[in-house]
């Protein structure tokens, strides 16, 4: 829980600070775990409800531990117009996960976004904050492949 | 350094712009749009080419904010060469710089064509799309590199600050924009300088103003590309804007998602500090003021005012009754302006311009420019200015270059999940607050999605409404439970479930939670429905009675079929189909098994004869 405290020190114990905090929370452990919320509860003295009633109610934060990658598809007006909806199908299909669940080993979170602001690009889908311009479920098929073959290791490289 | 008088800025003004013309420069585009096509890479290459060349001191090279023309990224323009580059790739960088950059030969292949005459042209004001702009709050995007102040001082930034601390009085500055006729440009376009001055007249000694960059309009990233391209155009705006109506405190309000504005903001903060813009006794006055970053968490209610205060304070972002309004009672009950990014950023040009000149610009009602993010079904999708009073057909033809290949463009979506859909035959509407609500629209913050005949106006609808039920806060039932049953019922109607009677219902319910709701995002939430309904009624029809979708985009209502006399028999798509349901032999014409089809379209994004046709 040091990491914790270190992250209300960032700001100071303080009410109105308190949605940066589970930012920075997040940021770190790409979820608000149950701890960090009784910890920051306790130490910025508001109730244990109010911190989950804000946790669940802006679309930043999860509750639930997120996988090795994220893979986030964007639904904005553009990316759905240009086949976003499709995209997210597929992803159900090869993941075998709904949208906002991680794949039972662990290597894949799959989550939707209304729109990052690349609308240009659509459809886009982001993976692990790398944006993927003017996808097809083709494209997607490679990429997941790609990302599912276990990593070089230094000695196979040589 | 800290600038302390008017005169020690001119100077520097005139010491950085002599530096900075003596030197050739490679602007690349850092853009999100422009980054997603690895123009990081290109930036890099040249840094590595100059270096190997020799030339790493002679040639300046910086990644600039978004260019606007997204479409044909990444970006690339040469000064003092003025030639612009598109479609920049990594191997393109050494013929620039030994062709170009040391010749002063121009590379055809990387420049864009006017798809009219077929030339390639060379500068950015010969491209079809940047000619009939007005690039007024945009003019240094793609120029200046935003991690610079001293960019942003040589081409005269912070001197309209300067002027206005040294020789106006808040009253005059609340009367310059005034008599400028500025709107607020985040949606209801409320008069900047009224809201100001109402705010001045608040009684208490502390003052907050708000940037309001949270930008939540799927399809929309005007804010974004400002912040992110020209982030001192805001906080000039900003400290001006403090100083007319007394404020001490300022809060930039950003969306999380958007990790560059942050950062590029953050820089540019702690910049201004150094120089003397914020802090105590700016400018040597009685003035002292600052700005901290707030990141949102996202929620789309928090454009809100009131609900912006309310994240702000750290809580969930519900919005309240009004009376109060936020020049009365804000941010911890102290009287707060909020304004939108564009809005700041409009401020300073017009100091700087003179009101007489910013009125000069668009109507008699709206008065400068607006940027807008022009995407969906166009060719040219990107960031744009224009002058308030063009047409939406100079915009979407001209500008936007029409149609994609073989397609017809039917709407355009204007506003946001508050605006409307406007048919084709409204094109000649001029784009400005009034006629656009009139037509049932608004100018909302300027995302403007363009639709073919291949986009559903019952799918438009229900997607939105998906949205807004997701983003309704819930404290208020016509919105909460009105946006959720509207949601249901156009769902019934995309699967061919609906009766006529459903469409009475729809109807009766959007305009009962447009007149009931709390706030802006309930009262707004029904205008896709009620102006598709409008405009577009014949398709709902064909959805409830015939259960036919027009467009071929809602799924229950569609099949998947191989045209026999097109399909060569390539097999292109029977490895990818999920469902192994496309069956044939090699050089035959193969068919699609309906039972087994899930309708996912890979076959139809696969095939390259355009045989498998949606009916």
């Amino acid at each position: 829980m040091q990491e914790i405290e270190a992250i209300i020190e960032r700001y100071g114990a303080q009410r109105r600070h308190v949605i940066s905090i589970l930012q920075d929370i997040q940021a770190q452990f790409h979820y608000l775990p149950k701890d960090a919320l009784m910890e920051v509860a306790a130490r910025v003295r508001i109730p244990l409800i109010e911190l989950y009633s804000i946790a669940t109610f802006y679309n930043c934060f999860s509750l639930l531990p997120r996988g090795e990658h994220i893979i986030k598809v964007c639904l904005g007006t553009a990316c759905h117009l240009k086949g976003g909806t499709r995209l997210v199908e597929a992803l159900e299909r090869e993941l075998g996960v709904r949208e906002g669940e991680m794949t039972p080993d662990g290597r894949f979170s799959f989550e939707t976004v209304r729109c990052v602001g690349a609308c240009a690009l659509a459809p886009l889908v982001l993976i692990d904050e790398r944006y993927y311009p003017k996808m097809t479920q083709r494209k997607m098929t490679q990429v997941l492949a790609r990302l599912r073959r276990p990593r070089p290791t230094a000695e196979a490289e040589r | 350094m800290r600038v302390r008088t008017l005169e020690q800025l001119r100077a520097l003004e005139h010491e950085l712009r002599a530096t900075r013309d003596r030197k050739p420069c490679v602007r690349v585009c850092g853009g999100t749009g422009c980054r997603a096509r690895g123009s990081e890479d290109v930036l890099g290459r040249f840094r590595a080419v100059l270096e190997s060349e020799g030339l790493a001191d002679a040639v300046e090279v910086k990644f600039t904010g978004c260019h606007g023309f997204c479409e044909r990224g990444p970006l690339v323009s040469l000064a003092p060469q003025e030639v612009f580059y598109q479609g920049v790739e990594v191997d393109d960088v050494p013929a620039i710089v030994t062709q170009t950059l040391a010749r002063g030969a121009v590379i055809e292949r990387l420049l864009a064509q006017d798809p009219i005459t077929g030339k390639r042209v060379r500068q950015e004001q010969e491209i079809p799309f940047y000619r009939r702009q007005q690039r007024i709050v945009l003019r240094f995007n793609g120029v200046i590199d935003p991690t610079d102040i001293r960019e942003y001082i040589a081409l005269g930034g912070y001197r309209a600050l300067g002027d206005v601390l040294t020789h106006r009085t808040p009253e005059e500055v609340i009367e310059i924009i005034e008599r400028s006729g500025l709107r607020g440009r985040g949606g209801a376009g409320f008069p900047t300088g009224k809201k100001w001055r109402l705010a001045r007249a608040a009684p208490g000694s502390i003052k907050y103003v708000i940037c309001n960059g949270d930008e939540g309009d799927p399809g929309a990233f005007m804010d974004r590309s400002l912040l992110e391209g020209n982030p001192h155009g805001v906080i000039e705006g900003m400290i001006i804007g403090a100083y007319a109506v007394g404020a001490t405190r300022g809060i930039i309000y950003v969306r999380e998602e958007y990790p560059l504005a942050v950062r590029t903001l953050q820089i540019a903060l702690a910049q201004a500090r150094e120089y003397g813009f914020l802090g105590e006794a700016i400018f040597d006055s009685a003035f002292s003021f600052d700005i901290e970053i707030v990141r949102g968490a996202g929620a789309f209610v928090a454009g809100e005012e009131t609900a912006l205060i309310a994240a702000v304070e750290g809580r969930v972002s519900e919005p309240r009754q009004r009376p109060p309004y936020p020049v009365q009672r804000g941010v911890w009950g102290h009287p707060t302006v909020i304004n939108n990014v564009e809005t700041w950023a409009n401020v300073p040009i017009i100091l700087e311009r003179g009101p007489e000149w910013f009125a000069r610009l668009g109507t008699a009602t709206s008065k400068g420019t607006k940027i807008f993010s022009l995407v969906g079904k166009v060719a040219n999708t990107g960031l744009v200015e224009i002058p308030m009073g063009m047409t939406l057909r100079e915009l979407v033809e001209e500008i936007g270059g029409g149609a994609l290949p073989q397609r017809e463009i039917k709407a355009v979506q204007i506003g946001g999940p508050s605006g409307g859909c406007l048919p084709k035959a409204l094109f000649d509407l001029p784009i400005d607050y009034e006629s656009l609500t009139e037509a049932g629209a608004m100018m909302g913050s300027g995302g403007l999605i363009v639709m073919d005949d291949r986009t559903c106006m019952v799918d438009v609808a229900r997607y939105f409404m998906d949205f807004l039920r997701d983003e309704s806060c819930g404290k208020c039932l016509p919105c909460r439970e009105g946006t959720q049953r509207m949601y249901e019922l156009l769902t019934a109607m995309c699967e061919g479930r609906a009766t006529d009677a459903d469409l009475d219902l729809l109807e009766e319910l959007a305009q009962v939670v447009k007149e009931t709701s709390l706030c802006g995002l309930g009262q707004t939430a029904p205008n896709p429905v009620l102006t598709t309904l409008r405009y577009f009624r014949s398709e709902y029809e064909a959805h409830i009675r015939q259960k036919r979708c027009p467009a071929g985009v809602c799924k229950a209502l569609i099949r998947y079929v191989i045209n026999a006399e097109r399909c060569t028999g390539c097999v292109a798509c029977v490895q990818p189909c999920p469902q192994h349901a496309i069956s044939g032999q090699l050089k035959q014409p193969h068919v699609i098994d309906q039972e087994r089809c899930i309708k996912c379209g890979i076959c139809h994004e696969v095939c390259q004869f355009g045989a498998v046709e949606i009916v």
